[in-house]
């Protein structure tokens, strides 16, 4: 089916309607005080509010505009790889430690794009850990444990 | 103290062996980030903050500003070699100087790029030290309606020189002034939008919402199409002007300094809108505009002059008035907070030496960039070469490592994550990013002086007219958006007639 309307306006408003709800519903929680003194509630509610507003108006210009360029493909394989290791990198740093999650964490991103092989992944992730190593913990005197307490016996 | 004395104590720190150290590093890394495509000048700045942490703050503050205009620099070398901008200001110079490059001419196309650059810079970092103290002394007499205004036409102002929609555009703002208000509420206390996270309470981390939206998802957006880059000029012969060359250039550089020091003192990307208007300016005067677009001289070395001026003059409202013109600007804000230091107007006087330090490190480093840059072309050719896969990984981890640096606090990575998935989705369905930063950074400032303002009014929001200061910036920021509406409106009539037709 085809859709008569811009998907990238309709998104981008959508986007806007989600969070302009989500800052104004919670800040409605929050002391509303006012003009004179506003409380904690007062700029979020009335911004909240107006990015609703902006979302409703962005995504109606779309109507009847469908994008004159078809969309460029999804970076499915990227979008997991980076996220997640920026997440498996938070989630682990303080308990694997710097050197396992730098290597594991460059090797997964690398493999990301298309183009690495699983051993240009592999050297490249090696040559960022030592440099990694070089640059904030002897460089900068980073306070991190090289090897976390869960890999200690 | 008058001017000379003041620009002596400046080249007094900025001569200093250490300061001259971590400017070349400063002015070699932007130079390195502008030749290199796919990581800008704004996420290099947000990673290397926490690097600069442990410096002095002249010596940080010096290195930092040494990237943003290398960057703007070696922009330039790119657009010329392979027609790539690494640094969207530098598209104005692709259109004449790769032209240039395929005609053999590479060589007179930087060097006019490196000496209109160095001219510029260093008048436009002249104006700086002239302009910023009666600017900083008239700014002590700002009051919060003032300020509440000014960082309004800040903010509309940067909408109005972004391309792109402006109801979008405005959209971001908002979002970012929302985002700026997560954390504990300045008056009261009272944690808001934290997920009853106590890491949360000090407001999200500006580093890692920067290098999500300018890094992480410029990272999501370059893995839609991998291609390779082709360099198609391998070596880089004879950099001497001749003398004709010489005499043509003149003139575009002296008009490129000009528009581009007045133009940079706009918020919201000056650099790219006084490339444009140099490149559009030296078209109109020429004697022979059909030259343009097939080669031209002037149109490279008239651009590259403007942006290069205005780089130096976006320093004007940062240094003088604590209100950023531009992502990059906001950050050297955070420097500034994180060296514990309040950018505004009182720097001038309580830190004169920092001050006027970074001021004389611009000649320096713009003298650093042509030493680097005219000779060692070469080398950033072969830079060139450096695969993207290779590249994006060590992006991601510096992002993640420097981050995690700064307070130890692993809700800033997780932070990263998010930004990076919500400014890609938001950059993919054709949202700005830089506004959305621009509106981050100044929110709580908003918020801050929007509410004393209307204590020391008690609730009569008439404040901000009756004050002529304030009333007239007001003014400036409605004729913005105003300029900004206008055009569009112009073009979609002409739309309908063609139509018509």
């Amino acid at each position: 089916m085809a859709l008569n309307a811009s998907r990238n306006d309709l998104a981008s408003g959508a986007i806007f309607i989600a969070f302009g709800t989500y800052f104004a519903l919670e800040a409605l929680r929050y002391d509303f005080g006012t003009p004179f003194r506003m409380g904690p509630g007062f700029m979020p509610v009335v911004l909240g509010g107006i990015l609703i507003a902006l979302g409703i108006v962005v995504a109606a210009k779309g109507m009847g505009k469908p994008d004159e360029e078809a969309a460029p493909p999804w970076p499915f394989r990227g979008i997991v790889l980076v996220l997640g290791t920026i997440l498996f990198f938070a989630a682990t740093i303080r308990g694997l430690g710097f050197i396992p999650v730098v290597l594991i964490a460059g090797f997964a991103t690398a493999l990301s794009s298309s183009r690495n092989t699983w051993l240009s992944a592999l050297i490249i992730s090696a040559g960022l850990c030592a440099l990694c190593l070089l640059i904030f913990v002897v460089g900068l005197g980073m306070i991190v444990p090289l090897v976390g307490p869960w890999l200690r016996f | 103290m008058d001017l000379f004395a003041s620009l002596g104590l400046g080249f007094s720190v900025a001569l200093d062996p250490v300061n001259i150290l971590y400017c070349f590093i400063g002015v070699l890394l932007g130079t390195l980030v502008g030749v290199l495509p796919g990581i800008g000048p704004t996420a290099t700045i947000a990673m290397l903050l926490p690097i600069t942490f442990s410096l002095n703050p002249e010596t940080a503050l010096i290195m930092l500003a040494g990237i943003y205009y290398g960057a703007q620099y070696g922009g330039s070398t790119t657009a010329i070699l392979i027609n790539l901008p690494g640094e969207s200001s530098a598209a104005v110079t692709a259109i004449d100087g790769y032209q240039m490059a395929r005609q053999g001419r590479a060589g007179p196309a930087l060097a006019a790029a490196a000496l209109g650059s160095f001219f510029a810079g260093s008048v436009a970092t002249f104006l700086l030290a002239a302009f910023a103290p009666p600017l900083a002394r008239a700014a002590l007499n700002f009051g919060a309606p003032e300020y509440f205004s000014l960082i309004v036409l800040g903010l509309l102002v940067s909408i109005a020189l972004a391309h792109g929609s402006i109801i979008k555009a405005l959209g971001m703002i908002v979002l970012g002034l929302l985002l700026g208000m997560v954390g504990q509420d300045i008056y009261t206390g009272t944690p808001r939008f934290t997920f009853g996270l106590r890491e949360l309470f000090g407001g999200l981390n500006f580093v890692a919402v920067a290098v999500g939206v300018f890094g992480i998802a410029e990272i999501l957006r370059n893995l839609e199409n991998e291609h390779e880059r082709e360099v198609g000029v391998k070596a880089v012969k004879n950099l001497w002007l001749t003398r004709d060359d010489l005499r043509r250039i003149i003139m575009p550089v002296l008009r490129g300094t000009g528009l581009g020091s007045i133009l940079g003192v706009l918020p919201g990307g000056g650099h790219i809108l006084s490339a444009f208007a140099s490149y559009s300016a030296e078209k109109r005067l020429s004697k022979n505009p059909g030259e343009f677009g097939k080669g031209a001289i002037e149109g490279v070395a008239g651009p590259e002059s403007a942006n290069n001026a205005a780089a130096q003059t976006s320093f004007i409202p940062l240094m003088t008035l604590g209100i950023p013109a531009h992502p990059v600007m906001a950050l050297m804000i955070g420097a500034f907070i994180l060296q514990g230091i309040t950018p505004g107007p009182n720097v001038i006087n309580e830190q004169p030496a920092l001050f006027w330090g970074i001021i004389a490190s611009m000649w320096i480093g713009n003298l650093l960039l042509v030493v680097l840059n005219l000779p060692l072309v070469g080398l950033w050719v072969k830079m060139l070469s450096i695969p993207y896969r290779v590249l994006f990984p060590a992006i991601v981890l510096f992002a993640c490592i420097g981050t995690f640096s700064i307070n130890q606090n692993v809700y800033d990575i997780y932070a990263i994550a998010f930004f990076g998935i919500v400014g890609y989705l938001l950059i993919r369905f054709g949202c700005e990013p830089a506004p959305l930063l621009l509106g981050f950074v100044l929110g709580p400032l908003l918020e801050e002086h929007l509410r004393r303002a209307m204590i020391i009014s008690r609730g009569d929001p008439m404040i901000f007219i009756e004050r002529p200061i304030s009333a007239t910036l007001l003014i400036m920021a409605l004729a913005a958006v105003l300029v900004a509406v206008l055009p569009s409106i112009r073009r979609r009539r002409a739309e309908v007639f063609v139509e018509d037709d």
